[in-house]
């Protein structure tokens, strides 16, 4: 184990702002694209249920 | 999603037990495959990133040189890796739909380019937060930090091109070869260290030698790189599946398929 504390955890031995201005940044990027993918694909599938309709009631 | 695909339908001549390997080409049959296949690269990046962070920060040893500093790498050298990896991929299927014009590879050439896109910042960003405690500087205009913002410039390239040409088929190709005189990058950004005398270190990790770190940092770079693979895989595939709804919305197949959802 390389951590006395949770402190210590967090100070990174005084890198603290580097080493976590890395991962957060990281995993706040790919947390947004699983967003924008997520809304990507609902505005696809809600276009394509929005263009459906009319052609459902013709005959 | 039983229906054959057309490539199956169309009487091209198949010879006893050859797979036509265009089967899967057509957006139609693909779009299934790709979204059977998501949960499972979603799951192993899941799985290797939580493994990956733990070696990373509680197996991997303090480095003597740059005490705990040096954790960056777990992330930097992974994400510049896909940053490279990712835009050859891009640039395979951007030449595959040049020379078969196949109307998948474009897609999945457009697919690759964002999330290709994210991990170039990526790199840059880690290398910027590790250059300032190591080098001093946050920026320098060094031979491997400047390909690497050119790679980050031809990913914006490509997504501008794709988004600028109202024809899709034509904006793939125009694309396509921006994305091909671009493969001559990566071989700069990836010998940049040995052609320049950069401020940037060698490589820690080679094809041909044993890598120059202990052997619990390797394997957090490794998981890590693995964990980053599968998400880019995941991410991909999700967005080619939009790309293909989006192009093909006017199909029968995408009429039927949206029937199905109901």
């Amino acid at each position: 184990m390389n951590w006395e504390s949770f402190d210590a955890f967090l100070a990174m031995g005084g890198y603290g702002f580097y080493v976590w201005g890395s991962y957060a940044v990281t995993f706040a990027l790919i947390a947004m694209e699983v967003v924008l993918l997520r809304l990507r694909g609902r505005e696809i599938m809600n276009q394509l249920i929005r263009a459906e309709r009319p052609r459902r009631s013709a005959p | 999603m039983s229906r054959p695909s057309e490539a199956a339908q169309s009487p091209r001549p198949s010879f006893g037990g050859r797979i036509n390997w265009f089967k899967y080409s057509s957006p139609q049959s693909f779009f299934p495959l790709a979204g059977a296949a998501i949960p499972w690269f979603a799951a192993a990046a899941a799985l290797f990133c939580v493994a990956g962070l733990y070696v990373s920060f509680f197996v991997a040893p303090t480095d003597q040189q740059q005490g705990e500093a040096y954790r960056i790498i777990f992330i930097h050298v992974p994400a510049a890796w896909m940053s490279m990896f990712i835009y050859l991929v891009m640039a395979f299927w951007a030449g595959a739909g040049l020379v078969f014009n196949t109307r998948l590879s474009g897609m999945m050439a457009s697919a690759l380019a964002p999330t290709g896109a994210l991990f170039t910042f990526v790199a840059l960003w880690t290398g910027a937060l590790w250059g300032k405690p190591t080098w001093g500087a946050w920026w320098v205009w060094d031979a491997r930090l400047t390909s690497e913002l050119i790679l980050l410039f031809l990913y914006f390239g490509f997504i501008a091109l794709t988004a600028a040409i109202d024809d899709p088929r034509r904006a793939d190709r125009a694309a396509a070869l921006f994305a091909l005189v671009g493969v001559i990058n990566i071989p700069i950004i990836y010998f940049s260290v040995q052609w320049w005398n950069t401020l940037h270190q060698g490589a820690s990790v080679s094809l041909t030698r044993a890598p120059t770190m202990a052997a619990t940092m390797f394997a957090g770079m490794i998981l890590m790189a693995l964990g980053f693979w599968m998400y880019s895989i995941a991410a991909a595939f999700i967005r080619v599946r939009c790309i293909i709804l989006e192009r093909e919305r006017n199909t029968e197949w995408v009429a039927e398929y949206m029937r199905e959802q109901r």
